[in-house]
C-alpha cells in the first residue's frame, strides 16, 4: 500500500464521491415522488392511468438500469431529443426507482384495512381529508422498512453511472487503475467511500425504523 | 416514418448475435443463481444458529457483500485477484464469483428470514401432537419455509439476470457488448442505430426476466 | 311536535345478486333510541351502513331531516359530519393519539377552534373515565377502553344521530358493561341513536322501539316490553328463544 497514492487521489475520489451523492439524492427524491403518486393511482383503481401505471412498473422493474441509461444517453438523440449524461443518471434513476418506491407503497396501502377510510368518511372527511390525514401517514410508516432498503438499492445501482462517461466513484477507480497500474489504493478506495456513503444511510435506517415502525406507535 | 435505426437489426445475423449475447448473460446468471442457493441455505441457517462468534463473522461478511455494489465487488475481482492472489480471472470466471458470493448473501438473508417467521407455536403444537424433531421439520417447518423461500429465489434470478448487464463493464462480451459493436460496425450507413438497438436490448431484457417476475408474483400470492 | 331525524323509505339494497334489505321504512325521532336485533346476516348492519351512504342501494329514499343521503352525493360528507357511527372493531386511527383521534375531524372538517374542541373533548373523556388516557396510543388501551374513545370521537363533531354497530361484540365479555353504561348515558342525555346489538337486557334497557330484522325485512318492532317479552311472530320467538339458557 502506497500512502503517498492514497494521498493525492483522496480529492478526486471526494469530488466523484459529490457527484454521486448529488445524482443519487436528487434522483431519489424524484423516485419517490413518481413512486407515491403511481401508489395513489394505483390505490384509487383510476381507469387507464392505472394500465398505464401498471406498465411502468413491470418495464422498469423488469430491466437493467444500466440497459435503461444507454437508451437515455445514446438512443434518444439519435431520434431528436438530446440529452446530458447528468440529466440521464437522474431521469435514468427516477425511472427505476419509481416503480420500486411504488411498490414499497403499495404494499403499505394495501396493508390498511378498508373500515379505516370508512371510518375517517363517517367523520365527515372528504376523499383528499382521508387520504391526507388516515391512510397516507400509516401507509408511509408500514412502507418505512421497504422504503429505505429502496433507497440503499438505489444509492447502489449509482456505481453503473461511470457507463455513461459520468465521473463517479466507479469512474475515477478505473481511471486510476488504468492511469496509475495502483490497483489496491484505487479499490480500498473505492469501498471505503462507499462505505461511507452507504453506512449511514443503513444505521440511519434501522434507527428510524424503530421509531416509526407503525407497530411501534406509543411503545 | 422516421428512421429508428431498426433495420440494422435484419442484417445479416444481428439479431442472432444479440440472442446470444443475452444467452451469455442469462447462463452466467443461472450458473451464480445454482451456485447461491445451497451455499445461501448453509449460510442462512447457521445466522439462525447459537455460535455469537460464528454468526457476528458472518453477519459482517454478509453484510459487507450486501451493502457494496455489485460493480464495486466486480471490480475487486478482476482488478484485485492478480494483486492478491497473482491469479488474472476472465471476466466471465470473475462474474460468477462475485454473483455467487453476492447470490448467496442475499439467499441466506432469505432463508434466515423465512426460517425466523415460522411462529414458535408451529413447534410447540406439533410437539404437542407427539411429532419427533426430525418430523416436525420434515412435515411441519420446511414446508412452510418452502412456500416462503421459493417466491423470493425466483425474484433472484431476475435480479441476478438484471445484474449481468454489469459485466459489460469489465470486458465481457454479452449483449451490451454485441449492441456496442453493432452499433458501431453499421455507424456510417444507419447513424441512428443506437436507438433501436438499445430499444431492442431493452425489450429483450424485459422478456427475459418478466415471465420470471409473474412466476414469482403467481406463487407468492398462491402460497400467501 | 315531534321531529323526524331519521327517515327511511322502501329501502332495498343488493349485493351480487342476493337481496340483503328489501323494503325497509324507518323513521326516527328526534331523542329517540332505536334498537335493532336479528340473526347473523340478517341485514341489520348493512341497514346502518346504508344509513352512512358506506353501500350503494337500489332504491329507496334515506334522509337525514331534509337531506337525501346517497352514496357520491356531493354534500355527502356534510351530512356524515350530522352522523356518528362506531363500529364494532373501533377504528380508532392507530397512529394518533387518543386526543388527536378525537380532534382530528372537529378541526380539520368542521374548521372549529382547536382550543375549544380540545376543552369539550377532555370534558367528554372525563365522563367516560379516560381523562387520564388522552396522550395515549389506541395499542395501549384495552377494547373497551378503545371504543369508549370512538363513542367520544363520534361525539365530538356533535352529530344530530349516532350509529352504534355491534360496539360490544370485539369486546371481553367484562368489558362490556363499561361501554353499555355510556350508551345508556347517552340515552338519559336523549340523544338520538340507533343501536344494532346482541345485548338483549341491555336492549330492553335502553331502547324506547325495538325492531326485529330477519331476512332484509323488518319483521316485527314495539317497546322493547312488547317485543321481547311478548313477541308475535313466530321467527321473533325462536330468535329470542335462543338468548335463554334453561335447564
Amino acid at each position: 500500500m502506497n500512502w503517498e497514492y492514497i494521498h493525492k487521489f483522496l480529492p478526486l475520489y471526494e469530488k466523484a464521491a459529490g457527484l454521486t451523492i448529488k445524482l443519487g439524492v436528487i434522483g431519489i427524491l424524484f423516485a419517490i415522488i413518481i413512486g407515491l403518486a403511481c401508489a395513489v393511482i394505483q390505490y384509487y383503481k383510476i381507469p387507464v392511468i392505472r394500465t398505464i401505471v401498471a406498465i411502468y412498473i413491470e418495464l422498469s422493474r423488469n430491466t437493467p438500469l444500466l440497459v435503461q441509461l444507454f437508451f437515455l444517453y445514446y438512443g434518444l438523440p439519435k431520434v431528436g431529443i438530446s440529452t446530458n449524461a447528468e440529466t440521464c443518471g437522474i431521469v435514468g434513476l427516477a425511472f427505476l426507482g419509481g416503480s420500486y418506491m411504488a411498490e414499497s407503497f403499495r404494499s403499505g396501502f394495501e396493508a390498511i384495512d378498508q373500515i379505516q377510510e370508512e371510518s375517517a368518511m363517517s367523520l365527515g372527511m372528504n376523499t383528499y381529508q382521508t387520504m391526507r390525514y388516515v391512510i397516507l401517514p400509516q401507509a408511509v410508516s408500514i412502507s418505512v422498512p421497504a422504503f429505505v432498503a429502496n433507497i440503499i438499492f438505489l444509492l447502489k445501482e449509482t456505481s453503473v453511472f461511470s457507463a455513461i462517461s459520468l465521473m463517479d466513484l466507479m469512474f475515477t477507480a478505473k481511471d486510476l487503475i488504468g492511469l496509475y497500474y495502483k490497483t489496491t489504493e484505487s479499490l480500498i478506495l473505492l469501498v471505503v467511500f462507499y462505505l461511507l456513503i452507504l453506512l449511514p444511510v443503513s444505521m440511519f435506517g434501522t434507527w428510524f425504523e424503530r421509531r416509526v415502525r407503525y407497530a411501534g406507535f406509543g411503545t | 416514418m422516421p428512421d429508428l435505426g431498426l433495420e440494422v437489426l435484419l442484417k445479416g445475423s444481428n439479431i442472432m448475435r444479440l440472442l446470444a449475447g443475452l444467452w451469455v448473460a442469462l447462463r452466467i446468471s443461472l450458473i451464480s443463481v445454482a451456485g447461491s442457493i445451497p451455499i445461501g441455505i448453509i449460510l442462512g441457517t447457521l445466522m439462525t444458529g447459537r455460535n455469537i462468534v460464528l454468526k457476528a463473522i458472518l453477519k459482517i461478511y454478509l453484510e459487507f457483500i450486501r451493502i457494496m455494489p455489485q460493480l464495486v465487488l466486480l471490480f475487486i475481482v478482476f482488478f484485485g485477484s492478480t494483486r492478491m492472489f497473482g491469479w488474472q480471472p476472465t471476466g466471465e470466471v470473475s462474474a460468477v464469483i462475485v454473483f455467487t458470493l453476492w447470490g448467496a448473501a442475499e439467499m441466506s438473508d432469505l432463508v434466515r428470514g423465512a426460517l425466523i417467521s415460522i411462529p414458535l407455536h408451529q413447534y410447540e403444537s406439533s410437539e404437542a401432537l407427539g411429532l419427533s424433531k426430525t418430523q416436525t421439520y420434515w412435515y411441519i417447518i420446511i414446508p412452510q419455509t418452502l412456500r416462503r423461500l421459493i417466491p423470493l429465489s425466483i425474484n433472484l434470478i431476475t435480479r441476478m439476470i438484471k445484474t449481468t448487464s454489469l459485466i459489460l463493464m469489465i470486458g465481457v462480451v454479452e449483449i451490451m457488448k454485441v449492441a456496442q459493436q453493432i452499433i458501431e460496425a453499421n455507424r456510417r450507413s444507419s447513424p441512428t442505430a443506437a436507438f433501436g438497438v438499445y430499444l431492442v436490448v431493452f425489450l429483450l431484457y424485459f422478456l427475459a426476466c418478466w415471465p420470471i417476475s409473474l412466476l414469482a408474483k403467481y406463487l407468492e400470492r398462491k402460497w400467501r | 311536535m315531534e321531529e323526524n331525524i331519521l327517515t327511511v323509505e322502501h329501502l332495498r339494497k343488493e349485493y351480487e345478486g342476493n337481496v340483503i334489505l328489501d323494503d325497509v321504512n324507518l323513521s326516527v325521532k328526534r331523542g329517540e333510541v332505536v334498537v335493532i336485533i336479528g340473526p347473523s346476516g340478517c341485514g341489520k348492519s348493512t341497514l346502518l351502513r346504508c344509513i352512512n351512504a358506506l353501500e350503494n342501494i337500489q332504491s329507496g329514499t334515506i334522509r337525514l331531516q331534509d337531506e337525501v343521503i346517497e352514496a357520491g352525493a356531493k354534500n355527502l360528507a356534510k351530512i356524515r359530519e350530522k352522523i356518528g357511527m362506531v363500529f364494532q372493531n373501533y377504528e380508532l386511527f392507530p397512529h394518533l393519539t387518543v386526543i388527536e383521534n378525537i380532534l382530528l375531524a372537529p378541526v380539520k372538517v368542521q374548521k372549529r377552534e382547536k382550543k375549544e374542541v380540545r376543552e369539550e373533548a377532555v370534558k367528554l373523556l372525563e365522563r367516560v373515565g379516560l381523562k387520564d388516557k388522552a396522550e395515549s396510543y389506541p395499542r395501549q388501551l384495552s377494547g373497551g377502553q378503545k371504543q369508549r374513545v370512538a363513542i367520544v370521537r363520534a361525539l365530538c363533531m356533535n352529530p344530530e344521530i349516532l350509529l352504534f354497530d355491534e360496539v360490544t361484540a370485539a369486546l371481553d365479555p367484562e368489558m362490556v358493561r363499561e361501554v353499555l353504561d355510556v350508551m345508556l348515558e347517552l340515552a338519559r342525555q336523549k340523544r338520538t341513536m340507533v343501536i344494532v346489538t346482541h345485548e338483549m337486557q341491555f336492549a330492553q334497557a335502553v331502547a324506547d322501539r325495538v325492531l326485529f330484522i330477519d331476512e332484509g325485512k323488518i319483521m316485527e318492532q314495539g317497546t322493547p316490553e312488547e317485543l321481547l317479552q311478548h313477541p308475535k311472530t313466530e321467527r321473533t320467538k325462536q330468535f329470542l328463544n335462543i338468548f335463554h339458557y334453561e335447564k
